[in-house]
C-alpha cells in the first residue's frame, strides 16, 4: 500500500472520529441545556459524508440539511467555529445567526445546512450550473435524505441538470426513515429508478464502508469535473440517535435490536478501525491516540464556546442586506 | 430626445449589463428564441447564446432555486417568471432561501439574483394571470422590490438591480409593455429608495406605485380642473422604501392618498399610510387613504374586473373630499 494511501485513510479515519465526537459532545451540550434549539445528530452515518468529501477540493461546493454537522467537518470546518454557531456565540461561522440548522462554511465550499427538506437541491444545482456557464470546473455535492426524494424539487432539478449536463451528484444519505416514518412507507418503487428516469446514471452503495463511498465518489467526481454528470448515488446508512436529540423513546417506530445491530455489526469507524489494523496502516495504539486527540480538541473547543461572547445586539439588524 | 417602450428599455437594460459582466444570465421559460410571451428579451439569444439566455422546462421552483444557487456561487442570474402569479410556486426559493442566505451565514453568502416578473389587472386574464403580489414579497426581509412606472424607470431599476448584490424582484406592469416614454441612450442606472416626485404640488400628495404612478397622474390632472393641486410621487422602489421624500410631501400638503394595485387589505398601501400616519400624524388634516386592489380574486368579466381596481375618477373623487374636509376611510 503506498503512502498517499495511507494517509487518505489516516484522514478519512480521522474525520469519521472527529464527526462522532463532535456529535458526542453536541449532543451532551443539548442534554445539560447548554445549547438553545435543537440538533438533529449524524452519529452513525460518518462515512456518507467523509468518503464523499474526502473526494472534493475546497473549490468543490456542497449543500447539507438539517442533518449537517457530518457534513460540515468533513467538508474541513474547524470545531471552535461550529460549536461557536450552535450555541449562538459571535464567532461561530455564520456569527449565531444560523446555528445548527445553518450552519454554512463558506471557505471550504460549503453552501450551507437547510432547514427545508430538500430546500438545497436547487442551489445545488444552480452552483452546478454556474461552474458550466463560468467555465469553472468545480463539482457540486448536494447531500438530502431519503424523506427529501418526496419532495417534487429534486425532480426539477434533476430534469435540468440531466439536459444541460451539469456537474452535480445528488447523494441520497438513506438512513431508513425521515423522522418517525420508514422511508418504505413514504418511498415507491426504487429511488435510484427515479434519477434513471432522467437519464442520469444511478449508483446504491454500502453508506457504512468509507472506501466503497469514496472510491465510487473518486470516479463520479472526476467524471462529473469532465463534464460526464449529473449523477446520483442512495448510500445506505442508518442514524443512532433519534430524529433529533429530543427524540429519545423511539421503540413505537424503530426497535431497540435494529438499532444495536447497526451500531455493533456496521459501524463504520468500527469496521474501518479493524480494516487499518489489520492492513498494518496504523496501530491500536496510534488509533487509541488519534482518538484522545480528537476529544482533547473538542473539549477543548466546547470550554472555547461556551466561554465566548454571544454577539452583541446592533448585529441584530446586520446582514440583512448585502452592501 | 428618443421615445421607447417599456419592453425595449427592459431588453436594453439586460442587453447592456450582460455585454459589460460576463457571469450576468438569463434563465426562464421561452425567453431563448420567444424572447418570452410579451417578446420582451426578443433578440438576446441571437447576440448573446443559449448559453447565456437559458429556456427552461415548466419548473418554477426548480429554476428559481438554481438560480439562488448559481448567485451564491459567483453568477449573476436574472430569472423570468413569466407570470407574477406565479410566484405562489416559487415562494419557498424565493422567501426561505434567497431571501434569508446573506443573514443566516453572517453576512457571508450573498445572493445576487434579479427575479423579473410582471403584475397587473383588466388584460382580462382571469383570477390566476392578473394579480400583483408585491406585498407578499416586500413582506420579507432580504428581498428589495422595485416597481418601474415607465419605460424610463424601467431601465435604470433593472440595471442598478443586475448590479444589486441581494436578491430583487421587479414587478413590470404587463399592460405597460407598449407604453412609450423618453428614455436617453447615455447609459443611466436609478438608485433603488429615490422616489421620484413626478409633479409638484401643495394641496395633496397622491403617492402611486408602477400603474398608478399614470392613475395619480390622470388624477391629478382632473384636480387641476377643480383648482386643487396634487403632488404626485413614484416611491420606484418598495424596499428600500424612500419615507424622507414621502414625509416631506405629506407634511406639506397635509393629506395624501396611496394607490397600489396589489389587494388593499394588508397590503403596500396600508405599510405606506401607516409610516405616513405614524411619522406625519401632527401634519396631517386627515387620515392618509389606502387605495389598493379590491379584495376579492380578480374577475374575469370586464364589466366586473374594471370595478377592482383604482381608477383616476376615484382617486380624484377621493381626493377632493379629502380637501373639502370631509373624514372619509378607505372602501
Ligand atoms: C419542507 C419541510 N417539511 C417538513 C419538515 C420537518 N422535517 C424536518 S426533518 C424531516 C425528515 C427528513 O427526513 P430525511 O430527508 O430522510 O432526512 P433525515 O432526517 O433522515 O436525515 C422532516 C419531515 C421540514 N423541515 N421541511
Ligand atoms: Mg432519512
Amino acid at each position: 500500500m503506498g503512502k498517499t494511501n495511507t494517509e487518505d485513510y489516516l484522514r478519512m479515519y480521522r474525520q469519521m472520529v472527529r464527526i462522532r465526537t463532535f456529535e458526542d459532545n453536541a449532543n451532551q451540550l443539548y442534554l445539560s441545556a447548554k445549547m438553545p434549539g435543537l440538533t438533529h445528530m449524524y452519529s452513525g452515518e460518518e462515512a456518507v459524508a467523509v468518503g464523499l468529501c474526502e473526494a472534493l477540493t475546497d473549490t468543490d461546493r456542497i449543500t447539507s440539511t438539517h442533518r449537517g454537522h457530518g457534513h460540515c467537518v468533513a467538508k474541513g470546518a474547524a470545531f471552535r467555529e461550529m460549536f461557536c454557531e450552535l450555541l449562538g456565540k459571535a464567532e461561530g461561522y455564520c456569527r449565531g445567526k444560523g446555528g445548527s440548522m445553518h450552519i454554512a462554511d463558506q471557505s471550504h465550499g460549503n453552501l450551507g445546512a437547510n432547514a427545508i427538506v430538500g430546500g438545497s437541491m436547487g442551489i445545488a444545482t444552480g452552483s452546478a450550473l454556474r461552474a458550466k456557464l463560468l467555465g469553472q470546473d468545480d463539482v457540486t455535492v448536494c447531500f438530502f435524505g431519503d424523506g427529501a426524494t418526496a419532495q417534487g424539487l429534486l425532480y426539477e432539478v434533476m430534469n435540468m441538470a440531466a439536459l444541460w449536463k451539469l456537474p452535480v451528484i445528488y447523494a441520497c444519505e438513506n438512513n431508513g426513515y425521515s423522522e418517525y416514518t420508514r422511508t418504505d412507507e413514504i418511498a415507491a418503487g426504487s429511488i435510484t429508478a427515479r434519477a434513471e428516469a432522467f437519464g442520469i446514471e444511478a449508483h446504491q452503495v454500502d453508506g457504512q464502508d468509507v472506501l466503497a463511498v469514496n472510491a465510487l465518489a473518486r470516479d463520479l467526481v472526476a467524471r462529473a469535473r469532465k463534464g460526464e454528470g449529473p449523477f446520483f448515488v442512495e448510500l445506505m446508512t442508518y442514524r443512532y440517535h433519534g430524529h433529533h436529540v429530543g427524540d429519545i423513546n423511539r421503540e413505537y417506530y424503530r426497535s431497540k435490536d435494529e438499532e444495536k445491530d447497526w451500531k455493533e455489526n456496521r459501524d463504520p469507524i468500527i469496521r474501518f478501525r479493524a480494516h487499518l489494523v489489520s492492513e498494518g496502516i496504523a496501530t491500536e495504539e496510534e488509533i487509541e491516540a488519534m482518538n484522545a486527540e480528537i476529544e482533547a480538541d473538542a473539549a477543548e473547543a466546547v470550554a472555547y464556546a461556551e466561554k465566548a461572547p454571544y454577539p452583541p445586539a446592533d448585529e441584530v439588524d446586520m446582514h440583512v442586506y448585502a452592501d | 430626445m428618443r421615445q421607447i417602450t417599456l419592453s425595449q428599455a427592459v431588453n436594453e437594460a439586460i442587453a447592456e449589463e450582460m455585454r459589460r459582466d460576463p457571469a450576468v444570465f438569463l434563465m426562464g421559460e421561452d425567453v431563448a428564441e420567444a424572447g418570452t410571451p410579451f417578446k420582451v428579451l426578443s433578440g438576446l439569444v441571437e447576440e448573446f447564446g443559449t448559453a447565456r439566455v437559458i429556456d427552461t422546462p415548466i419548473s418554477e421552483p426548480g429554476f428559481v432555486g438554481m438560480a439562488v444557487g448559481a448567485a451564491m456561487t459567483g453568477a449573476r442570474p436574472i430569472v423570468d417568471l413569466m407570470f407574477g402569479d406565479f410566484i405562489y410556486l416559487v415562494m419557498d426559493q424565493l422567501c426561505n432561501q434567497a431571501a434569508k442566505q446573506h443573514y443566516m451565514s453572517g453576512g457571508k453568502l450573498t445572493v445576487p439574483m434579479v427575479l423579473r416578473t410582471n403584475m397587473g389587472a383588466t388584460r382580462r386574464s382571469a383570477a390566476q394571470h392578473s394579480q400583483s403580489l408585491q406585498a407578499l414579497v416586500a413582506h420579507i426581509p432580504g428581498l428589495k422590490v422595485a416597481m418601474p412606472s415607465s419605460a424610463y424607470e424601467a431601465k435604470g431599476l433593472m440595471k442598478t438591480a443586475i448590479r444589486d448584490n441581494n436578491p430583487v424582484v421587479i414587478f413590470e406592469d404587463k399592460l405597460m409593455y407598449q407604453d412609450k416614454a423618453e428614455v436617453p441612450e447615455e447609459e443611466y442606472l436609478i438608485p433603488f429608495g429615490e422616489a421620484h416626485v413626478k409633479r409638484a404640488g401643495r394641496d395633496i400628495t397622491l403617492i402611486g406605485t408602477s400603474s398608478m404612478v399614470q392613475v395619480a397622474e390622470k388624477a391629478a390632472a382632473l384636480l387641476a380642473a377643480d383648482g386643487i393641486e396634487a403632488e404626485v410621487i413614484d416611491p420606484r422602489t418598495l424596499v428600500p422604501l424612500d419615507e424622507a421624500t414621502l414625509l416631506e410631501s405629506v407634511r406639506r400638503t397635509s393629506r395624501a392618498i396611496v394607490i397600489d394595485e396589489g389587494h388593499q387589505s394588508y397590503g403596500v398601501t396600508a405599510e405606506i399610510a401607516s409610516r405616513l400616519n405614524e411619522k406625519a400624524f401632527y401634519h396631517l388634516d386627515a387620515p392618509v387613504l389606502r387605495m389598493g386592489a379590491m379584495d376579492v380574486p380578480v374577475p374575469f368579466s370586464p364589466a366586473l374586473e374594471d370595478l377592482t381596481v383604482p381608477t383616476p375618477e376615484g382617486v380624484a373623487e377621493a381626493a377632493r373630499r379629502l380637501c373639502g374636509g370631509e373624514m372619509i376611510h378607505a372602501a
